[in-house]
């Protein structure tokens, strides 16, 4: 039987075999291992919440990437380059590896000198109380329900792509990424996290390797992408191989965005956000054992950030190349995923854009490989999820309980408070799951929010560590206002899809081009009412902010290392490669 | 990294790719005697072999270099 034609036919997408399924359940019997293993070094707050900080560069930078690295990122980004092509790219490299290295360099001898336990401990040395509650409430109540919704959308696909129960994939890995955070604290997570990063790349390296071959190379890629999308009558078939050259104009490309969106929305605000303020990525680089570790650890990231997209975006665009119905040799169309899961789209075959990964899966891997991407798969959807778990757990322990609740607690009720706030965070996010369930349009509503928190604060901490005249009332003022805004504007296209011209500047707008324009605005308002806010109040006296502002702060000098060993060398070489790849896909 | 007790991470790391490598390239080796009679696309390259193959490799050597047995003798060396 053709196996293309046996990949289409049966109803689920793939069939495991009996070593498929020991490999599996290896995985799952080793992180419980690492988790019953660690439960002794766990005992202290720091231990817990912080991992003692003697995390190595190389640990923390592989776990600073993994917790990034959710199964979902996997399917979706690979979803996303079936739909908009190499372009989304952009997400991994000028989306990413200016905003890690900018955090390397810049902003984590700060975090890292205020010896704070999370970002909104941050805000709260630098901005007050306020500013420290808005951020930490916001980014609890945000973290639970995309882990839930995470979860949910873990569960629909491992539903259609293995026809596993839904509860079954809900229950046994939500639980087991409790029981190992809840036993060891981050440095379970963190330790699992690397264990993950090499298990995703083992999974899914062989994808675009056996694909490029297939293909005939990447020319041969290009080649048959251009003739099958001519094919099927789509516009600039040739916009899906380059990543710059048709950002002049917001129609010339699939995403209907434009150079400015890509460089100033996505580049200068969304990665800057995310990868400098968002403390569960943040959180890895905080367990550094020393400053120069913290600075290397977002480089070495930063480094294997840019080979994601070997991994990721190629499958998408092989997908693009090589899928075609074995029956009739006509290309197969991905459609998006209320589409391909209605019942209509269900009863046609229909796959959505996020199958585009376990379909080359199924395509190349037999039994044992087949286990594995399923188990790459499953370790980034619990290395994302654990990632959300304990960085709630912090941020509740000493932002919220710590701050707001039991000003007094005492280090060992931290500690069991951040055992049980594990268990409830699970739960919570087993609810949300269930929620989402019942209501999938929340899913649309609550991702795109989240990134726009993100924007907001990322203007916040940036004016309170580069500019000393920012005052509490500027701080908070501004943050509330980003968020709003960002609120709001989105409520205001939903209502009106007419305001896309205003909010995106171009009606050709798609989702992706809108977020990176919202995301530009929302944190614009944020620095403007800030700094409108801060001239009109006074600001605090310099002796106060003392580690916590440029200019104020004395920077430990890094230990006497060789260039080898400088994260400024390391800096560049990474930035070096990033512009060769740019002009290499231009 | 250690955990405070004598596992690296690394160690648990070869163990993962040790243990999944022997078992792709054992099924690897046994559907070279006995071919499937569905087979992926590019099945005559025989990634299960190969692949498999370079997991246990990379397995074996993080597993022994940082085995317990050759973690204490480092330690032992520093001290």
């Amino acid at each position: 039987m053709n196996p293309a034609l046996l990949v289409l036919s049966s109803s689920t997408l793939v069939h495991l075999s009996p070593v498929d399924m020991v490999i599996i359940v290896f995985y799952f019997a080793l992180v419980l291992g690492i988790g019953f293993y660690l439960k002794g070094q766990a005992n202290t707050g720091e231990d817990f919440f912080m991992a003692g900080r003697e995390m190595t560069a190389w640990v923390a930078g592989l776990a600073f990437l993994s917790a990034n690295l959710g199964s979902l990122e996997l399917m979706g980004w690979a979803g996303n380059s079936y739909r908009y092509g190499i372009l989304a790219a952009h997400w991994y490299w000028i989306g990413a590896i200016p905003s890690m290295l900018f955090l390397a360099l810049v902003m984590m001898p700060f975090y890292y000198v205020c010896k704070t336990h999370s970002v909104p401990g941050y805000l709260k040395l630098r901005f007050g109380v306020g500013a420290q509650t808005i951020s930490s409430i916001s980014f609890a109540l945000m973290t639970v329900l995309m882990s839930g919704i995470n979860m949910y959308a873990m569960a629909v696909v491992m539903k259609v792509v293995l026809g596993w129960n839904m509860d079954f994939s809900i229950w046994v890995s939500a639980g087991t990424v409790a029981l190992y955070v809840a036993l060891g604290g981050l440095r379970s997570a963190i330790f699992n996290e690397v264990l993950q990063f090499f298990l995703i790349w083992a999974g899914a390296l062989l994808i675009p390797i056996l694909g490029l071959i297939e293909a005939g190379g990447w020319k041969g890629l290009q080649a048959k992408i251009l003739q099958n999308l001519t094919e099927l009558h789509m516009a600039n078939p040739g916009s899906y191989t380059h990543l710059w050259s048709t950002l002049g104009n917001f129609n010339n490309n699939p995403m209907g965005i434009n150079w400015a969106g890509i460089v100033f929305g996505l580049g200068a605000v969304i990665a800057m956000g995310y990868w400098t303020t968002d403390f569960l990525v943040v959180q890895r680089v905080l367990a550094a054992k020393d400053l120069r570790s913290a600075e290397l650890a977002p480089i070495i990231g930063a480094a294997f950030k840019m080979c994601v997209p070997f991994i990721v975006i190629l499958p998408g665009l092989l997908g693009l190349a090589l899928l075609r119905d074995p029956h009739t040799g006509s290309l197969i169309r991905l459609v998006p995923a209320d589409q391909a899961w209605s019942a209509a789209g269900q009863a046609q075959g229909l796959h959505g854009y996020d199958e585009v990964l376990p379909l080359m899966l199924a395509r190349y891997c037999g039994p044992g490989l087949l286990g594995l991407g399923i188990t790459a798969l499953i370790a980034g959807f619990m290395s994302g999820m654990a990632g959300n778990v304990s960085a709630f757990t912090t941020v509740w322990t000493y932002d919220i309980y710590g701050a707001l609740i039991n000003k007094n607690a005492s280090d060992e009720s931290k500690v069991k408070m951040g055992r049980w706030v594990t268990i409830i965070g699970v739960v919570i996010s087993i609810g949300t799951a269930y929620i989402a369930a019942g209501k999938p349009s929340i899913m649309d509503y609550v991702q795109s929010l989240f990134s726009f928190f993100i924007a907001p604060l990322f203007g916040t901490v940036l004016l309170g560590m580069l500019w000393k005249r920012a005052t509490p009332a500027g701080g908070w003022t501004g943050l509330l206002a980003g968020t709003l805004s960002s609120v709001g504007m989105y409520a205001w296209v939903k209502l009106d899809p007419n305001a896309v011209r205003y909010v995106a500047l171009s009606m050709d707008a798609q989702d992706q081009a809108q977020n990176m324009f919202r995301a530009l605005w929302c944190c614009l308002i944020c620095i403007i009412v800030t700094f409108v806010v801060s001239m009109l109040t006074k600001p605090r006296p310099d002796s106060e902010l003392k580690d916590v502002v440029y200019g104020l702060t004395p920077i430990p000098k890094a230990e006497n290392v060789g260039w080898l060993h400088s994260p400024y060398f390391w800096g560049v070489v990474v930035f070096v490669i990033f512009i060769v790849l740019q002009i290499i896909f231009w | 990294m250690k955990s405070g007790g004598s596992l690296s991470i690394w160690f648990f790391t070869g163990l993962c790719l040790g243990v999944t490598g022997a078992l792709i390239f054992a099924t690897g080796i046994y559907e070279l005697m006995s071919p499937p009679a569905t087979k992926v696309v590019l099945y005559d390259l025989h990634a299960n072999v190969w692949w498999g193959g370079i997991l246990l490799v990379s397995g074996l050597f993080f597993g022994i270099h940082f085995s317990p047995a050759n973690e204490r003798k480092r330690m032992a060396g520093k001290s």
